[in-house]
């Protein structure tokens, strides 16, 4: 069976933390940066990148439109 | 596989509508106006109907949605957004025209233009964004904050034998023969975000059927208002929220869902 | 041919709405002036133009669809009477702001509160210093007959969309209810072009989103904003209109507008029978203010009096134009009563040639 292999790159200047992605992610990929962006938010970020499926429910969730997804299957 | 190879155009599936501006939004982190502006924003992108949609954004914490959306707008008095959409629907027939209105602004203030363009059977859309508080001005209590509910002018609970209990105008204008559409959703998570956008999209194509205002609510968060944590006023917005305010279509074709 | 009609001041703002071509009226019923929608909904313009006229719920509702429909560039109207212009003043601040071009008809009746449903120009402070909120302007045209309140709709939209402002033909209930002859104007087609400069009519790929507010968060822009207005309302004096009367030999001069000034005009007859040289100045525009020309005036003769339907409102503008190079008098009527000519005349007597 087809496994989908998925990324997702974040609008890190625009990403106000608020961990909604976060918390809907099925996977468990996205975790808070330590660092902060220039408005002082901990941004998201992939912190496991190997669980990715590129569902995209990070980003349709996403209050601010920060996060891009991309997709491909193996 | 290396994320480079991943992070190619071809392989993209999401991104944010171009008819969102570049603009950064204003509302506060976790916040569902951003999420229901690019629902909007998305159909408007997918029906192909930019250069023949005007929005209509009155006051409150969507008073400046016009610099989020890249379409045609017009500010709206409190209250009045249905009045100006009608004055506009009635000149451009043709035109998609939609308001976009908090609950203090829909049910409050604006409870008069509401029900009578309702009433009325304006061909339009109104998308309402209850949260039950008034956002901008710092957290009130709103027509729509629950019994008990804490606000900066109920500071000990909204007690409805002094304040009046909370009401549903979504249901009050489901009984006007006007209304076509009316549906209640949410954004606060992946599912009920698609089911939310599908509602938007029907409230747009009902507008092609000359049949009446499609009305969605989304019953929304204000984390700040509530002065919780973005996901924890999600929680507390599905457990208290959606008891008194339940999600899904109330009227459907101009019938009611439950009932006559 | 000339098409000459009998008609009440109300129903020719009507007719001469459909025939300017415009495209939305939208009110609300009240005394002294329901003959408007009335007139119009039994005239079935939808067929003689395609105009639009709506009922709405309330004045605050119709200003507010006025203000919607005025954004997309179209002609659009409404009318009422004193308090429900009152309950107008948020939109028509709105209006303002937001630069947008429409039409507001005030046949207005005596205040304060509700009144009375007879005649008055008590409106006359909220009319041209500003009934809402915010530092604006309105334009003003005070027709003084039926034929004006025909032909003032037209002129109004002109000037309205001229500076993209609010116009407003400040009338009364004797100019609206009374019934004289009046030549209608020709038929106008309905605007088709629409300035995609400005208007709400959907975002094309060839122009950037157009965006109708009054909203400026930014003090800076918001300060900017209202230096334009205020240059924009210095440049709307051009367009200041008035009529002279028997002004030419003038030792004393009447200063009326609208219904008053026809009655003036009467009083000037009366008193130029006995020989004493009277002139009456009447303002077609009220804002803008003939100031310069009142100031000219204020050279050559004795002294002025307003005379109004109010307890002295214009009069204060009279006064600020000769900035007291003649005594100014202020002679009028209030809550709804209506001075006669012998009225004025005895009061010119008294005051005029009397008291010098």
């Amino acid at each position: 069976m087809a496994k989908a292999i998925g990324a997702i790159v974040v609008d890190v200047e625009r990403c106000k933390g608020c961990q909604v992605c976060r918390v809907n992610c099925p996977t468990m990929t996205i975790g808070m940066a330590e660092e902060v962006n220039g408005k002082g938010y901990h941004y998201a970020y992939m912190e496991n990148p190997e669980n990715c499926t590129g569902c995209t429910n990070c980003a349709v969730v996403c209050p601010d439109g920060v996060i891009t997804v991309y997709r491909v299957k193996q | 596989m290396d994320i480079k190879q991943i992070i190619k155009e071809e392989n993209q599936v999401y991104r944010r509508t171009p008819l969102m501006t570049e603009a950064t939004l204003s509302y506060c982190p976790g916040c569902g106006h951003g999420t229901i502006h690019r629902l909007i924003m998305e159909v408007v992108e997918e029906m192909g109907i930019q250069s023949d949609t005007i929005g209509i954004a009155p006051v409150g914490c969507a008073v400046i949605a016009y610099d989020f959306m890249d379409i045609d707008m017009s500010q709206a008095a409190h209250g009045r957004a249905p009045a100006l959409a009608t004055g506009i629907k009635r000149l451009w027939p043709e035109k998609y025209v939609f308001t976009y209105q908090g609950d203090g602004d829909l049910a409050a203030i604006g409870t008069a233009e509401t029900i009578h363009a309702c009433n009325r059977g304006e061909n339009i859309a109104i998308f309402f964004v209850n949260n039950g508080i008034y956002g901008m001005t710092g957290g009130q209590m709103a027509p729509t904050t629950l019994e008990g509910m804490k606000s900066s002018t109920s500071p000990y609970g909204r007690n409805s034998e002094t304040m009046g209990p909370p009401y549903k105008i979504t249901e009050m204008v489901a009984q006007l023969p006007g209304t076509y559409y009316v549906a209640r959703h949410a954004v606060h998570k992946p599912g009920p975000v698609r089911k939310a956008k599908k509602a938007i999209r029907q409230a747009f194509e009902n507008q092609k059927l000359n049949k009446g205002v499609s009305l969605v609510e989304f019953v929304s968060n204000c984390n700040s208002g509530w002065k919780m944590t973005p996901n924890d006023s999600n929680i507390w917005m599905e457990e208290n929220m959606f008891k008194f305010y339940p999600m899904g279509d109330i009227k459907v074709e101009g019938k009611l869902v439950n009932g006559d | 041919m000339k098409e000459i009609a009998l008609m009440k001041g109300n129903e020719a703002v009507a007719e001469a709405a459909i025939r300017a071509g415009v495209d939305g009226y939208f009110g609300y019923p009240i005394t002294p002036q329901s003959e408007v929608m009335e007139y119009l909904m039994l005239q079935r313009p939808e067929e003689r133009t395609g105009m639009v006229v709506l009922q709405a719920e309330s004045e605050v509702a119709s200003i507010n669809m006025v203000y919607g429909a005025a954004g997309t560039g179209k002609k659009v109207m409404t009318s009422s009477s004193s308090p429900g212009i009152s309950l107008m003043q948020e939109g028509i601040s709105y209006i303002a702001g937001a630069e947008l071009p429409c039409l507001i008809v005030n046949v207005v009746r005596g205040g304060p509160g509700l009144g009375t449903i007879q005649p008055s120009q008590a409106d006359y402070f909220q009319s041209v210093k500003g009934g809402g909120h915010g530092d604006y302007r309105l334009i003003v045209l005070a027709p003084a007959s039926v034929q004006e309140m025909a032909d003032f709709v037209d002129l109004g939209f002109e000037l309205a969309f001229k500076y993209r402002n609010p116009a407003m033909i400040l009338s009364d209930g004797l100019i609206g209810q009374m019934m004289e002859k009046v030549e209608l104007p020709p038929q106008k087609e309905r605007v088709k072009e629409f300035d995609q400069s400005w208007v709400i009519t959907g975002k094309t790929q060839d122009r950037e989103r157009n965006i109708i507010t009054s909203l400026n968060l930014d003090p800076d822009l918001q300060y900017e904003h209202n230096l334009k207005l205020q240059e924009k309302y210095k440049s709307m004096e051009q367009d200041v209109m008035f009529e002279k009367i028997d002004c030419d030999d003038a030792d004393y001069l009447l200063v009326a507008y609208g219904s008053s000034a026809r009655i003036c005009q009467k009083t000037v007859d009366m008193a130029r029978s006995k020989g004493k040289k009277i002139g009456l100045l009447r303002p077609k525009t009220l804002d803008p203010f003939p100031s310069a020309e009142l100031a000219k005036m204020s050279r050559r003769v004795k002294a002025m009096m307003a005379v109004e339907l109010s307890a002295g409102q214009m009069v204060e503008d009279v006064r600020l134009a000769v900035n007291g190079k003649v005594p100014v008098y202020h002679y009028g009527m209030v809550g709804g009563k209506i001075h006669s000519p012998d009225d004025v005349l005895s009061e010119v007597e008294d005051k005029f040639i009397g008291g010098y």
